[in-house]
C-alpha cells in the first residue's frame, strides 16, 4: 500500500493494465510525450513505447472512431478526451457506434474500450471545462458509466473498465485529481496522502461495477451521490449534524439498486445530489428508482440538490456549485427541520 | 447565397467522364511522392475500351477463371438485388437498397483483397460480401430479419455483418465507419500484421466531419488502409457537387492531407481490380494510405423509400455515365473468347437459380411478417456481454423469465 493521488492511481492502473495485456493501448490529445494535461498518462510512452501510448490530432470523433476500429481489430484501447466538455464531436461515434456495435452485429463485433474524461467544475474552467455530462451517457443503451470519488476506487474501477468486454465511460472528477474536496473553495487544499482512500495497494485489483460504497453510515437520511459530491455530502452531514448515510454510487450504469433501496428503507428519507444540471439529470433517474422501489418507506419528499440549469458560469462558480450549504439545507428539509 | 447549390444536371453533365480514354492514365510506382501525383485528380483510370479490349499500363493480368468468377459475382449481386427488391414490394420486408450499376466497384475490390483484410462498408457494398463467398441464404435472412438472421433481427435490411468475411457491421449513420477503418488499420500496423483495412464512403457523405477525421488520422499515422469514395453522382436527391463544391474532384481532397489519390472508372471491373491491387500492395509494403474515388452511377432509387422521378430527369438516367459494368465485362469476355452468348445464358441461368434457391431457403425460415421468427426475448441480449440487473428486470417486465 502506498499513498497515491487520483492522478497517480489512474496512471498506475494504466501501467498495470498495459503490463499485463499488450492489447491495451492509451492515446489522446497530449497523452503521449507530455502525459496528458492532468498528467494521468505520464511516463507511459517512455515505458511502453510509441505504439502503446501516443499523441493524436485534436479530433475527438477521430480518437473514438479510431479506438473503435482498434477494438474491432482486437485491441483494448483506453483513450482520453481532454475534458468531458470536448466529447461532443465524438458523441455520434460513442452513441451510434461504440454503444451499439455488439447489439447491431449480434456479437459478431464488440467494442471493449474505455473512454476517460475529466468531469465537473471547481477549477474556474467556465462553461467549457466544467461540465458533468454523465446523463448523456447513462441515457444511452450499451454504455457503462463509471465515476470514482477517490484514488482507491479510481484504480480498481479503471482496471475493471479496461478489462471489461463492453465500452466504459470513465468520468474523472477533476477537482478530486490531487486531493479530496468538501466544497469549500476557501479551505486550504488537502492532499490524498492524508485520506484513508489515498492509500492504494500497489498490486492490481478490480472493483466490480454496480457495487455502491456506503461512505458514511447514518440513520436520518440517505444521500445518493457520486464523484466530487460524495465529499460535499459528508461535509454537509458533519456541519449540519444531520445523521446522514452517504452512498457513493461509483457506477451509474449499472447501478446498485439494492444498496439504494436498503438504505432508504432504513432511513425513510432521501437526498439526491449531483453537480450536473438538474432537468433530466441522473438524479431524476435516482428519484424515480427510489419512489418505484421504496415509496412506502419514504416519510418526506425526496430532495434534489444539483447544479442549476444554466451553463457553468466562470465568475460565479461557487454560487453555481451545489456546495455544503445547499446540500445541508436539503438534509434539514429531508429530516423535517423547518430551517431548511 | 450566391446560387442554387443543387442545379438540375445539364445534358452534358457527364461529358468530363466521357472524355477520358481507356489506357491513357499512367501507372505510378508504389512509392511515388503523393505531391507528384496531382495529375490524377484530373485523370480517370480506365482499362476496358469501347470495344471491350483491356488496354494500357493498368490492364491486369487476370486468368480467365478469375474473370468469369468476377463476372458471376456481379450477376449474382444484380440477381439478388432484383429478388430482394421484389420481396420488399411483396411486403416480405420493410426496406431494401440496390446497388445496380455499382456491382464492379465492390466485386472487383473484394477480389483484389486477401483473406483477413477488413472492409468498413456502407449500405451499398453488398458486392463485397457476395464476392467473398458469403452465403446468399444468410444475406436474405438478414433482409427478412427471420429466424436465421445472423444479426438477430436487430438491423434494417442490408445492414450485414461478417467478421469472418472481412465485412464490418454496417451502420446506418454516415461516415462513421471511415475513421474506424483507419483505426483498424492502425492496429494492424502497430501489431506488424500484413492485413489491411478499407474504408467506404459515398460522395455525399464526404461532407461529414468524420471524412476529415479519417484523412487526418490516416495522414498522421500512415496506416495500411484504402479509403474508397464511391461517387455514384447522387446523394439521395442531390448531385455530388453539393458535397464537392468547387473542388476539382472528391479525390482532390486527399492532396491536402498528403495522401495519394486516384480516380478510377468504377464500372470497369478490370480498372477496379488493378487500382485496388496497386493500393493494397502499397499498403502491405508499409507505404501508407491511398484514397480512391470510384466513378460510377446510381442507376436505381436510393432505396425502396425513394422516388428519383421527383428530382432526376430521364435524360440523366439515359446518360448512364461509364455504362453498365456487367455488359462491359461481358463484352470483354466475348472479345477474349472466354464466354460466348451461350455460355452467358447458361451462367446467367445458373446464377438466377442459385439466388432463387437461396431466397426460398431463407423464406422457409420466415420473412419479416410471416412464418418462423426469433423470440423477441433476444432484444434484451447483446446490449452488453452480460445483461446488468436493470436489463434483466426489464426482460422480466416484458414477460420473459
Amino acid at each position: 500500500v502506498t499513498a497515491m493521488s487520483m492522478v497517480e492511481a489512474i496512471r498506475d492502473a494504466h501501467a498495470l493494465a498495459m503490463e499485463a495485456d499488450d492489447r491495451v493501448v492509451a492515446f489522446g490529445e497530449d497523452v503521449g510525450r507530455f502525459g496528458g494535461v492532468f498528467r494521468c498518462t505520464k511516463g507511459l510512452q517512455e515505458r511502453f513505447g510509441e505504439h502503446r501510448c501516443f499523441d493524436t490530432p485534436i479530433n475527438e470523433s477521430g480518437i473514438v472512431g479510431v479506438a473503435l476500429g482498434m477494438a474491432a481489430y482486437g485491441l483494448r484501447p483506453c483513450v482520453e478526451i481532454q475534458f468531458a466538455d470536448y466529447m461532443y464531436p465524438a458523441y455520434d461515434q460513442i452513441v451510434s457506434e461504440v454503444a451499439r456495435l455488439r447489439y447491431r452485429s449480434a456479437g459478431d463485433f464488440s467494442a471493449p474500450l474505455t473512454i476517460r474524461m475529466p468531469t465537473g467544475g471547481g477549477i474556474f474552467g467556465g462553461e467549457t471545462h466544467s461540465q458533468s455530462p454523465e446523463a448523456l451517457f447513462t441515457h444511452v443503451s450499451g454504455l457503462k458509466t463509471v465515476i470514482p470519488s477517490n484514488p482507491y476506487d479510481a484504480k480498481g474501477l479503471l482496471l475493471s473498465a479496461i478489462a471489461d468486454d463492453d465500452p466504459v465511460i470513465f468520468l474523472e472528477p477533476k477537482r478530486l485529481y490531487n486531493g479530496p474536496f468538501d466544497g469549500d473553495p476557501d479551505a486550504p487544499r488537502v492532499s490524498w496522502a492524508d485520506h484513508p482512500l489515498g492509500d492504494v495497494p500497489v498490486e492490481p485489483y478490480e472493483i466490480s461495477f454496480g457495487s455502491a460504497r456506503t461512505v458514511r453510515e447514518g440513520d436520518a437520511v440517505t444521500v445518493l451521490a457520486y464523484g466530487t459530491m460524495v465529499h460535499v455530502a459528508i461535509a454537509a452531514a458533519e456541519s449540519t449534524g444531520v445523521d446522514a448515510e452517504v452512498i457513493d454510487l461509483r457506477s451509474l450504469v449499472p447501478f446498485d439498486l439494492e444498496a439504494i433501496v436498503t438504505s432508504v428503507e432504513k432511513t425513510g428519507r432521501c437526498v439526491v445530489v449531483h453537480e450536473a444540471t438538474r432537468t433530466s439529470g441522473f438524479g431524476a433517474e435516482l428519484v424515480a428508482l427510489v419512489q418505484e422501489h421504496a415509496f412506502y418507506s419514504l416519510e418526506t419528499p425526496i430532495q434534489r440538490v444539483t447544479g442549476y440549469d444554466t451553463p457553468y458560469p466562470h465568475a460565479f462558480e461557487w454560487e453555481y456549485f451545489p456546495g455544503p450549504a445547499r446540500v445541508g439545507a436539503a438534509l434539514r428539509r429531508a429530516v423535517g427541520d423547518g430551517d431548511g | 447565397m450566391a446560387a442554387n447549390v443543387s442545379p438540375l444536371p445539364t445534358p452534358d453533365a457527364y461529358a468530363d467522364l466521357r472524355r477520358h480514354r481507356a489506357g491513357d492514365a499512367r501507372k505510378p510506382s508504389l512509392d511515388e511522392d503523393p505531391g507528384a501525383m496531382l495529375d490524377f485528380e484530373q485523370r480517370l483510370i480506365r482499362v476496358l475500351d469501347d470495344d471491350g479490349r483491356a488496354v494500357g499500363p493498368w490492364a491486369p493480368d487476370l486468368p480467365a477463371d478469375a474473370l468469369v468468377a468476377g463476372f458471376r459475382h456481379m450477376l449474382t449481386v444484380r440477381a439478388f438485388d432484383r429478388r430482394m427488391l421484389a420481396a420488399q414490394r411483396q411486403g416480405k420486408t420493410s426496406f431494401y437498397i440496390q446497388c445496380t450499376g455499382e456491382e464492379a466497384v465492390a466485386c472487383a475490390f473484394q477480389a483484389a483483397l486477401r483473406d483477413g483484410d477488413m472492409s468498413f462498408p456502407t449500405y451499398r457494398q453488398q458486392g463485397l460480401l457476395i464476392a467473398s463467398g458469403y452465403p446468399l441464404v444468410l444475406m436474405a435472412a438478414q433482409v427478412y430479419s427471420n429466424a436465421i438472421d445472423p444479426v438477430r433481427g436487430r438491423q434494417m435490411p442490408i445492414m450485414y455483418s461478417s467478421r469472418d468475411h472481412g465485412f464490418f457491421s454496417v451502420s446506418g449513420n454516415l461516415a462513421t465507419q471511415y475513421v474506424q477503418a483507419v483505426g483498424w488499420a492502425m492496429a494492424a500496423g502497430m501489431r506488424g500484421d500484413s492485413r489491411i483495412a478499407a474504408g467506404w464512403i459515398g460522395d455525399g457523405a464526404t461532407a461529414e466531419s468524420d471524412f476529415h477525421s479519417a484523412l487526418v488520422f490516416a495522414s498522421t499515422f500512415q496506416p495500411p488502409v484504402i479509403l474508397c469514395i464511391v461517387n455514384n453522382q447522387w446523394a439521395i436527391s442531390t448531385k455530388e457537387q453539393v458535397a464537392r463544391g468547387k473542388a476539382p474532384s472528391l479525390a482532390a481532397r486527399a492532396h491536402a492531407y498528403g495522401i495519394p489519390a486516384l480516380r478510377a472508372d468504377g464500372n470497369d471491373y478490370l480498372a477496379v481490380h488493378a487500382v485496388t491491387s496497386w493500393a493494397a500492395e502499397r499498403a502491405r509494403a508499409g507505404l501508407g494510405p491511398t484514397l480512391v474515388e470510384w466513378l460510377t452511377y446510381r442507376v436505381c432509387a436510393h432505396s425502396t423509400s425513394d422516388d428519383p422521378s421527383a428530382y432526376r430527369s430521364d435524360a440523366d438516367l439515359a446518360a448512364w455515365p461509364l455504362g453498365d459494368p456487367i455488359e462491359r465485362l461481358q463484352q470483354h469476355l466475348a472479345v477474349r473468347e472466354i464466354l460466348d452468348d451461350e455460355g452467358f445464358r447458361q451462367l446467367s441461368d445458373e446464377v438466377d437459380a442459385e439466388v432463387l434457391a437461396a431466397q426460398r431457403e431463407a423464406e422457409s425460415h420466415g420473412t419479416l411478417h410471416d412464418g418462423e421468427r426469433l423470440s423477441p426475448e433476444l432484444m434484451f441480449e447483446d446490449v452488453f456481454a452480460e445483461p446488468p440487473p436493470h436489463l434483466r428486470a426489464q426482460r422480466r417486465e416484458a414477460g420473459f423469465s
